[in-house]
Order: structure tokens, then sequence, then C-alpha cells
């Protein structure tokens, strides 16, 4: 029963990170790299991957670490722990993807100061034992990973007409070049961002209704 | 390059929020109102130009000799770390005006993507140490021109109507859409 209990609590945490907290389109936490890398859905899913490895194992070691880590220098102990696993991906993508580190480029030593991973490292981990701090790590991840992709899909589609580097639209298709630019990352954010919390919106008055 | 020149580029045509995507949480974050924009814009600008000397001797004397370049983000992120806390503590005792006016901004400039940012673009841009120090500064000054803009922006579109789903976020978003075509038309000045 206990078992049971567990797991089904280990699984609200998880989707938790996909659809009610999502970092992305719920809390609007880390907007700089969502802004920045989404020009094409490759590079939204490969940030999104990069700082999923970096929340999960930097969620696991301060979870590990909670009890030893003094109070007062608890931020900049997460910090130098973020920064630990940051390296490690920029080292790994550098060596095995080197088109990957090409095309994200600044914004891989940046994933230390994306919100995101301080904010659960501070919210959660610091509070929570391992295994559901891992569980939640994973879920924020996968859920800013699934967020990016879909705005860099989008973008990439009306920007130069493929989606994954394939060619969707047709011959006659003019790219709308101003959506791959920097103006058109905010624009297209916002608005899909508004699209989303209007489904919401109405998903509760439903709800309510009832 | 001209310094005039590099100015130029610094804040207008290479502006850090609208055509690099620094420093955009503090940006959407702390705009609400002009002089919270203001003083974080301060906070900023006082920061970024320190950490940008700082972060260049820590590169060029300590990473660079030893071969450690690997570590450089965290060395980096350790460095501006300590500065703001330094620069806390220093302002709280000598000038506790502008200490109480920044208030919450300055530990939150720790984790601000424009201060890291624009140490470790000095690096690969290879500035020397002159150069490093007014990228940052100007690169500041742009941060501010565009958060001070926005805080403007903001305090106008709360009395306007909005629809309930773009209110807050989204609206504030598609303004720096807007902000950032405008900064487009800087483009080719230098």
């Amino acid at each position: 029963m206990q078992e049971g209990n567990r797991i089904s609590n280990l699984k609200k945490v998880f989707t938790n990170g996909i659809l009610n907290e999502n970092p992305t389109f719920r809390l609007v936490l880390g907007t700089c790299p969502t802004l920045a890398v989404t020009t094409s859905a490759i590079n939204g899913l490969g940030m999104g991957l990069a700082a999923t490895f970096v929340l999960l194992c930097s969620n696991i070691v301060i979870s590990m670490l909670r009890k030893f880590i003094p109070d007062k220098v608890r931020i900049p102990a997460f910090i130098v722990i973020i920064a630990t696993f940051v390296t490690v991906v920029q080292l790994l993508l550098q060596a095995y993807i080197p088109s990957l580190y090409d095309s994200l480029g600044l914004f891989i030593p940046l994933i230390v100061v994306n919100c995101i991973i301080l904010a659960r490292a501070e919210a959660f981990a610091s509070k929570n034992p391992v295994v559901a701090s891992g569980v939640d790590g994973l879920g924020m991840g996968l859920g800013f990973t699934l967020a990016l992709t879909l705005i860099g899909a989008i973008r990439e589609l009306i920007g130069s007409g493929t989606i994954f580097n394939m060619q969707v639209m047709g011959a006659g298709y003019e790219p709308m070049l101003i959506i791959v630019m920097a103006s058109g990352g905010f624009l297209s954010y916002g608005l899909l961002l508004g699209i989303i919390n209007a489904l919401t919106n109405r998903k509760q008055q439903q709800k309510e209704a009832e | 390059m001209n310094i005039f020149l590099f100015m130029i580029s610094c804040i207008l045509t290479n502006n850090f929020i609208f055509s690099k995507f620094l420093g955009c949480c503090p940006f959407l974050g702390v705009s609400s109102k002009v002089s919270t924009a203001a003083s974080m814009g301060l906070a900023v600008t006082f920061v970024m130009t320190i950490a940008s000397f700082f972060a260049y001797m820590v590169d060029q004397w300590l990473l660079v000799p030893f071969g450690l370049d690997y570590m450089r983000t965290i060395a980096f992120i350790l460095v501006i770390a300590a500065l703001v806390q330094f620069v806390e503590m220093f302002l709280k005792k000598s000038s506790p005006g502008i200490y109480s006016a920044l208030g919450i901004y300055l530990p939150l400039i720790t984790t601000n993507c424009a201060v890291l940012g624009v140490a470790t673009l000095n690096v690969t841009a290879e500035y020397n140490m002159l150069y490093s120090v007014m990228n940052g500064f100007f690169s500041a000054l742009g941060f501010m021109l565009a958060i001070v803009l926005m805080a403007g922006v903001r305090e106008r579109l709360e009395s306007s109507k909005i629809p309930q789903c773009m209110k807050g976020f989204p609206i504030s978003l598609v303004t720096a859409g807007l902000m950032a075509m405008a900064f487009m038309g800087f483009s080719g000045m230098v």
C-alpha cells in the first residue's frame, strides 16, 4: 500500500514538471535560452536535453548533500555543483556533437545561470529525498525540452519552411525570415504563451461550470 | 576599432536584450515600474563593468597560464558570485541609500545571464583589458536602456484593455518583439 502511494506520488512529481508547472509555459523561467536557441527544432531539442541532463544530475547531487550544505552558503554551493555538470555537458558536446556545440555557442555555459535549474535546486532538491528530486529534475527537464522543441519547430516551419531540416512547406512557400530573427523570437513566444493561457483558462471555466 | 563606434555597436546595434537575448529574465521580471527598472539597470551596470575586469584578469593570469581553460565557466561564475557578495557588503557599509534602492536586485544579478555572458563573450572575442571593460560597461548601458524603455511601455499597458489570456508575460513578450523590430533599424549602422 505504502509502496503504491510512493509510486503515485513520484508520478505526480514527474507530470507536474511537464504539464502543470511547465517551466517555459507556466512558470516562464529560463527565457533567455528559450528565446535564443529556438531558431530551429533541432537546436531547441539539443538545448533542452543538455539542460535536462544538468537538471537531473544537479538535483540528485544537491539532494544527496542537502544535510551537509550549511544554509548560509547554499546558493554558492548549488551554483558550483551546477557549473560542474555544465562543464561536463560542454566538453561532451564539444567532443561528440561539434555541430550542435557551434550552433548553441554561448548558451551552453549559460546553462549555469538558467533560473530553472537553480529554482528547482532551491525549491525541491534541497528539501526532498534523492529519488523524488531525480524524478522532479527529469520531469522539469522534459517539460523544458518539449516546450523548446515545440517553439523551435513552429519558428523553423514559418521562418524557413522546414522541420528538423526536412522540407515541409511546398516549393512556392516564401519563408518569413523575421520569425527566426530576434524580434520573431519574442513575438512567437509571446503569442504561443497567450494561446496556451487561453486554452487553460477555458479548461478551468469548464471545470468550474461542472 | 574606433571607441565611439564600439560604444554605438554595444548599446544599439548589438543590444544585449534585443539582439543577443542576454538578461531576458530580469528584463521581463523587474520591468513593471520605471524606478525599479532604473535601479536594476544601475546595479547591472555596476556589476557587469567590474565583472568584465575581474574575469579578464582571472582568465589571463590564472586560467590560461596554467592551462585550465576548461574550468572557465566555474571560475567565472565563482568570480561573479563573490563579486556580487562583496559589492553588496561594501554598499551596505558605505552607502546605505544606494543599497536600499537596489535592495533585492543585487543578489539576483548573480544569476543574470548578461553578466556571465559578457565575461564569456570577452574571452571568445579576444578583447584586451580596455575593450573587455568597455564591452561590459556599454553593453550594460544597452541593457539599462532596454529595461527602462520596456518599463515605460508597461506602465502605459497597465491602463489599457488587453484580452485576459494575453495579460502579464505574453503581452510583455509581444511588446519586446516590437521593440526588437525597432532596434533592427540600427543594424548596418556600424
